[in-house]
């Protein structure tokens, strides 16, 4: 406890790298989700293989590898050196964007078909459709894997140390060939890993509990804080898994 | 516009302008399964015709082809003197594109069997979005016209309820008044209460009769009710296997059938209890 203690802000360091390439990597691989899941429920065979080709690629591809070529083969390429955590980014992004414009586009195709009569009904447009209807309803039904994947996510990128980028395993690393303490070393990385991925769930519960009540539903458990701590049922449900 | 009284008339008639809808030859097939099958008929502005027959006659297909929500197989669909499933393009009628589409059936509203409220938006977003989106009305010009058609459908405290806290009967007020607030020229109304308790059956049939009473939209109305059809329309479509089998004024249709098809299927109904 107390060589914890004492390498604290080392590995608060490592802490807020990973942090920042679970953030980079969940706001890029959300764009990519959305672009590419919408085109993938377009009816015309053109945004619909553009969208199939990019999830096939990345979705193949492992992150790890993905990360070696943005840092090693792109340079070789282009003559351009990406910073390593960007570097980072990108493989995480485009990797957990691929999992992710799957689960948006299983979303959309899931809202009912009424829904979208009603819209031609009332004369929307395309995208009017999609922004005012049928996104708002698809997204309650986004979040609970969002949540998985965020977290596969978070856990991917302890890869990038292996591209040089000092994150929490580089630390923890650094401090088992420093010390030897081989067991307190790496149970300092697996309990920070562990709670980051808390703040990450609990964010993730909140926006569900949002989305629920958007559509009128009342949150599983209830409603109150207490029902907030709790683990619901559905936050399981339809993973993706990486 | 023709006030109730004017004669139910088949074709147009000389001197009134032209009919507002009209299907020529409109053949609907699902695969092998033919829905429509060589169908003629038209309707006058303002006029309220109700469609009836066993279930699978296309009765709500016609509904669905007006409302853009399938395409016909063969034959034309006319709105206002216009083509309305095809365009012209270079002295030929070819079929309609999203955006003619997009044009023309601004003037067409439809409430459904079960309701379709958006269940992401509150009673009030429920009725104003499309105003304001497709029509281009401030908020409040949209606002003012969501209150006086809740205020008709004897919804006005419910304007900021969400649709899931109001019954089956509220819901399907609401989305008649949404139908209503992109002021249509063609109201469809398709089974509007066979998804309802029938103790709510009375309230929604109300509100129907006082829009048919105090506005000259032309409806198309697809229903089971048959006092309902008797009270409000002009005229009484009896559809079996795709064709109209007899038509006629309501009394004539209800107390005096021509056809046997017609018999047994009034019958039918009444013995169901409708």
């Amino acid at each position: 406890m107390q060589f914890l203690i004492e390498r604290l802000p080392l590995y608060l360091d490592g802490a807020w790298v990973t942090i920042q390439l679970t953030l980079g990597g969940s706001a890029l691989a959300f764009v990519l989700a959305m672009a590419f899941g919408i085109l993938g429920t377009i009816n015309h065979w053109l945004p619909r293989a553009v969208a199939t080709v990019y999830v096939e690629v990345f979705r193949g591809v492992a992150a790890l590898v993905l990360m070696f070529w943005m840092a090693f083969a792109l340079p070789l390429i282009t003559g351009f050196q990406l910073e390593d955590r960007f570097a980072a980014i990108l493989a995480v992004g485009l990797n957990v964007g691929a999992y992710g414009a799957e689960v948006v586009r299983a979303a959309i195709n899931a809202v009912p078909k009424a829904q979208v009569e009603a819209t031609v009904a009332l004369n929307l447009s395309w995208f009017q459709r999609l922004r005012l209807v049928v996104l708002p309803q698809a997204w309650a039904q986004m979040l609970p894997t969002f949540g998985n994947l965020i977290i596969e996510l978070m856990k991917a990128t302890a890869v990038a140390y292996l591209i040089g980028v000092v994150d929490l395993t580089a630390v923890a690393q650094q401090m088992r060939q420093a010390t030897g303490e081989t067991i307190v070393a790496f149970f300092g990385a697996l309990l920070f890993y562990f709670l980051i991925a808390q703040v990450l769930i609990f964010g993730m519960r909140l926006l569900e509990r949002r989305a629920n009540r958007k559509l009128g539903r009342t949150p599983p458990g209830g409603t109150g804080l207490k029902a907030l701590l709790k683990h619901p049922a559905v936050s399981g449900s339809g993973g993706a898994g990486i | 516009m023709p006030p109730s009284d004017t004669p139910s008339a088949e074709t147009p008639q000389g001197g009134s302008g032209q009919p507002q809808i009209v299907f020529d030859q409109v053949v609907k097939r699902f695969g092998d399964l033919t829905v429509l099958d060589h169908l003629d008929f038209s309707v006058e502005p303002g006029e309220r015709v109700t469609l009836i027959g066993p279930s699978g006659s296309g009765k709500t297909t016609i509904l669905r082809l007006l409302m853009t929500l399938e395409k016909v197989t063969e034959g034309h669909i006319h709105v206002a003197g216009e083509p309305f499933s095809h365009m012209r393009r270079g002295g030929h009628l070819v079929p309609a594109s999203e955006s003619y589409l997009r044009r023309r059936r601004r003037s067409i509203g439809m409430v459904f069997q079960q309701f379709n409220l958006f269940p992401n938006m509150t009673v009030r977003k429920n009725v104003i979005e499309a105003p304001v989106h497709v029509l281009g009305l401030s908020k409040d010009e949209a606002n003012q016209r969501a209150e006086e058609l809740l205020d008709l459908v004897g919804l006005g405290d419910k304007i900021d309820a969400h649709p899931t806290q109001l019954s089956g009967g509220q819901q399907q007020r609401v989305a008649i008044a949404r139908a209503l607030a992109m002021r249509p020229d063609i109201l469809l109304l398709d089974e509007v209460t066979s998804a309802l308790d029938p103790e709510l059956v009375a309230g929604v049939l109300d509100v129907l009769r006082q829009v048919a009473e105090t506005t000259d939209i032309t409806m198309l109305c697809v229903t089971h009710e048959m006092g309902f059809a008797r009270d409000v329309s002009h005229r009484v479509l009896m559809f079996d296997k795709g064709q109209i089998a007899e038509e006629g004024p309501p009394e004539q249709i209800f107390e005096d059938p021509r056809e046997d098809r017609t018999k047994s299927f009034l019958r039918s109904v009444l013995d169901n209890g409708f």
